[in-house]
């Protein structure tokens, strides 16, 4: 190997790439202090657990550039201003969901009891009840908008994916579909009641309207997802079908929609868990009773959502009861969606399909 | 187009497929319908709101007067919403996207996908019983303190049940759409973009300014976009945590407060009759026409964004 | 202003993949050094070692030394952001800033150290880098357009352009023409013949006549086989290399035999 060394440039051209640097530990070390002065001011103020947290990021998101400052220079300090900042805003952002998780599981989990599940609200007065009525009705109600969503939405994406492609119709449906997205879930509910108006008259309530409503909210997120999932399918798997003389809707079905199962389905569990805790639609349209009402066709019909909302909003001569009650239910309530959401990736597992990556 | 897939593919079109595709065309316009119909069927009901009196509108002489101090609140509180989440998405999006280990980034997406998933009713309940009790000494301080603000003028509400505090539920309810969309564009930030800095002595932070921003702005304005569609429409949260009165003020720690468009349809729907359920539907039309012009923009930007790129 | 770069050891890691193992190298200042090899030898990954680069990537590590002016770079108190300002580097594909302009560009490295640049000075630098990149006389007329908007060659002498603006000390290049027509590329290798009077140039090829047109030095990298470490086989004046190489895996390569 050849050393071809030059000989070392001058000293006035040397570069230093060292200057004093905080060490490693110093950001957990100012993490550590700026609890620790937050805990003390909260132990002479008496202040709460929220209070503490934002206190010592505020006293961090201080201290740790002005130390760089000092120390390093103002690059750094600046770097790790927005570091400290990024951070502190991470922090802030879990502080609510860590406070509405334990605030919900801390009220809710006393009332949970088999009676809490098996009872509906009849004929209970000044006692505590349960919500089996509108567990019954949230799942009817939510069956209901599944039923009409799937097909429909399922359906729209293979048109999208396999039919329209890059056609007129195929990109307005796709723009619409992302726009109806944000549709305000109280304007499904006014739709539907609109619509049921025209055909039942005024005052119109039932669990189908219901369902409506929720599938005006669910079916934009099935086809979206559908999309995607169908669109994951390679080509060759199509043209293998094509070249074996398959006509394109068998091929569709047998060979495009099964590779894409597994996507499909985990979509169809997030779009559940997505409309089955919505709340203003169905307080329009599907009402709120305190009995246990099976027809979807027929009557006021009880929900979760609702049922956390009126026990909330008029708790009538028993607050003491109603209260703990809507707690309990919103726990279920999360609970039910979390369920769903965890089954969502268990069922992409299992029915993934097992080459590809 | 049909003979011409006809000629593409097999000489006669089978029955099959000619039933499929059609079946799978009636679903895509099927939503076009159900789009439209939206919009039919909410003016078909909301006109008669249109032309009514003083009497049926709760003493507003007009229905632009019954719902003027509604969309101010909803735009109010949309406003206070976003300017309260934009920044802690950003900020969120930027550690799972440059500053996070990949697994704890993989896990703060888990968190913020909780975040999401959690009903709004639960959030009302949380932001009326919870959060709203515990801001009452804040927003006395600032009563005391900062009353000069018009923002603060007070006086201070003694439940916590104020616009601040529904905008604050709605903050955080429009964070992960915002957070989520954030996180995608900041990540697609091509890497030669972001190395180019780097090997120019950047720090992180220079980094993400040179690179990062640049690249990503017209995603975050329809991420903020996105967010402020939601926080227009949300019904529940805003229901259960204000203690409305429908009035025009910037007052945002006192008892009185706008309501929303959204809000005031849940409060008072159940128990509305004749043309009163008229109007509500009128006012729904309303939002509904704001939040699809502010979603369409959105979807708009980011349509356009995905073409440049 | 130019410094030569010693190499002692170096391991170099992705998470627990061992990629480049025990390299040790000087690389001379003032003259432009060549690291050839078949694909996947490691030799990018040894030259983004060198400023720092390689840890950009999440789990990347580097264990060994390599000492410039008397500093090793991977000592705990050097920042690595220091290391990259005196160590510039080009990339593969041309990558300015898609939202700056031209001036903006070459100017973007010096903005981020010295904000307050007067009007004249920062006017002198742009002229200056352009020139030294040969490309001031085509884009003089239109600094204030976009850098995306120009050639890929172009583009690409703008971002050396924008490495020399800092006044690095040592300039690396990873593969800089391969993504360029013949007649760009010429216009680089013309560049770098009169960059190394001031600059020490460490450049990455594929190109084997390039490595012989540009370099003074060249390092052969090898790989035994996939998923084992790239290593340096032999490295010296590429005269040699190319006449009479040491090693026999060498003079496979350069005659084609592999690779």
């Amino acid at each position: 190997m050849t050393t071809l060394m030059d000989k070392p440039s001058d000293a006035l051209d040397h570069v230093s790439l060292k200057h004093a640097r905080l060490p490693r530990w110093a950001p957990v070390l100012v993490l550590v202090i700026a609890f620790a002065a937050s805990g003390l001011l909260a132990l002479l103020l008496g202040w709460g657990p929220v209070a503490i947290v934002v206190v010592a990021l505020l006293i961090y998101l201080v201290v740790l550039p002005t130390w760089s400052r000092v120390v390093e220079n103002r690059r750094s300090a600046v770097d790790r201003f927005v570091t400290a900042l990024v951070w502190v805003a991470l922090g802030l952002a879990f502080v609510p969901l860590v406070s509405l998780l334990w605030t919900v599981i801390r009220e809710g989990a006393p009332v949970l009891d088999a009676k809490f599940f098996t009872w509906s609200m009849r004929n209970i007065v000044g006692e505590k009840g349960g919500i089996y009525h509108a567990i019954i009705g949230t799942l009817l109600i939510t069956a209901c908008a599944a039923v009409i969503s799937v097909p429909i939405g399922l359906l729209t994406a293979i048109y999208l994916v396999e039919y329209g492609a890059k056609s007129r119709m195929a990109s307005s449906i796709r723009f619409l579909v992302d726009v109806m997205t944000g549709i305000p879930s109280i304007v499904a509910g006014l739709f539907a009641y609109a619509l049921f108006v025209v055909f039942f008259g005024p005052g119109v309530h039932m669990g189908l309207g219901g369902g409506v409503a929720l599938s005006l909210l669910m079916i934009p997120i099935v086809v979206r997802s559908s999309e995607e999932m169908l669109k994951l399918v390679p080509t060759d798997l199509r043209e293998a079908a094509y070249a074996l003389g398959v006509p394109k809707w068998k091929t569709i079905v047998k060979v495009v929609l099964p590779t894409a199962l597994a996507g499909i389905i985990t979509g169809v569990t997030l779009a559940i868990a997505r409309v089955i805790g919505e709340t203003a639609p169905l307080l329009i349209i599907a009402g709120s009773t305190d009995s246990t009402n099976f027809n979807l066709f027929k009557d006021q019909m009880m929900t979760l959502p609702v049922f956390i909302y009126y026990s909330y909003t008029q708790p009538g001569n028993h607050p003491e009861i109603a209260r703990p009650m809507a707690w309990g239910a919103a726990l279920v309530l999360i609970l039910i969606v979390l369920v769903l959401n965890l089954l969502a990736r268990v069922l992409g597992k299992i029915f993934a399909p097992k080459t590809g990556h | 187009m049909s003979t011409i897939e006809a000629k593409a593919g097999s000489p006669k079109r089978r029955l099959g497929d000619l039933v499929f595709a059609n079946l799978t065309r009636a679903a895509g316009l099927t939503i076009l319908l159900a789009l439209a119909g939206v919009a039919v069927f909410l003016t078909i009901e909301g006109i008669p709101a249109f032309t009514a009196g003083p009497e049926d509108l709760k003493g507003a002489s007009s229905f632009v007067v019954y719902v003027w101090p509604l969309l101010f609140g909803t735009l109010l509180a949309a406003a206070l919403a976003l300017a309260i989440a934009v920044p802690l998405a950003i900020g969120v999006a930027l550690t799972v996207s440059h500053y996070a280990p990949r697994r704890i980034a993989t896990l703060i997406g888990y968190l913020i996908d909780l975040l999401a998933a959690v009903p709004s009713v639960v959030y009302g309940l949380w932001g009326g019983l919870f959060l709203g009790p515990k801001l009452v000494p804040l927003y006395e301080w600032l009563a005391d303190h900062l009353s000069f603000i018009p923002f603060f003028a007070g006086p201070a509400s003694t439940t916590g049940r104020t616009i601040l505090t529904a905008s604050i539920v709605l903050a955080i309810m429009v964070l992960p759409i915002v957070t989520a969309i954030s996180r995608e564009i900041f990540a697609q930030t091509p890497r030669l973009n972001e190395e180019a800095a780097l090997a120019l002595g950047a720090t992180r932070w220079e980094m993400i300014r040179l690179s990062v921003f640049p690249y990503a702005r017209s995603g975050i304005v329809s991420a903020a976009m996105l967010g402020l569609g939601r926080a227009l429409g949300e019904t529940m949260a805003v229901a259960m945590v204000l203690s409305a009165s429908g009035v025009v003020t910037f007052n945002l720690i006192s008892s009185t407060n706008p309501s929303t468009i959204a809000a005031n349809i849940a409060l008072t729907f159940a128990d509305a009759t004749g043309i009163q359920v008229n109007a509500l539907i009128a006012s729904g039309l309303v939002l509904f026409v704001i939040t699809f012009v502010v979603n369409f923009a959105a979807r708009w930007i980011v349509s356009r964004s995905e073409v440049s790129v | 202003m130019a410094k030569s770069i010693d190499i002692s050891d170096l391991n170099i890691y992705y998470g627990d993949f061992l990629a480049v193992e025990g390299v040790s190298l000087s690389i001379p200042a003032r003259s432009v050094t060549a690291f050839i090899g078949p694909s996947g030898c490691g030799k990018s990954t040894f030259l983004r070692s060198l400023n720092r680069m390689h840890e950009v990537i999440p789990g990347a590590r580097v264990e060994g030394k390599v000492v410039v002016d008397g500093q090793s770079l991977y000592d705990p108190s050097v920042d690595p952001v220091e290391v990259r300002r005196m160590i510039g580097m080009v990339f593969q594909r041309p990558n300015p800033f898609p939202t700056m302009s031209i001036y903006e560009n070459v100017l973007a490295g010096l903005r981020l150290n010295n904000k307050r640049l007067g009007r004249a000075e920062a006017d002198a630098v742009v002229e200056k880098s352009l020139r030294s990149a040969n490309l001031w006389e085509e884009v003089k007329d239109r600094l204030g357009k976009p850098g995306m908007g120009l050639s890929g060659g172009q583009q690409q002498r703008l971002c050396i352009a924008r490495a020399i603006a800092v006044e690095p000390q040592v300039l690396l290049m990873d593969e800089p023409c391969s993504a360029l027509d013949p007649i760009s590329t010429s216009a680089i290798e013309d560049l770098i013949h009169e960059l190394k009077t001031e600059y020490t140039i460490v450049i990455v090829t594929h190109n084997m006549q390039q490595a012989a047109r540009v370099s003074e030095d060249t390092a052969f990298f090898n790989i035994a086989g996939a998923n084992k470490p790239g290593k340096l086989i032999e490295m010296n004046p590429t005269k040699k290399i190319f006449s009479v190489p040491d090693e026999p895996a060498t003079e496979a390569y350069i005659s084609g035999r592999f690779g």
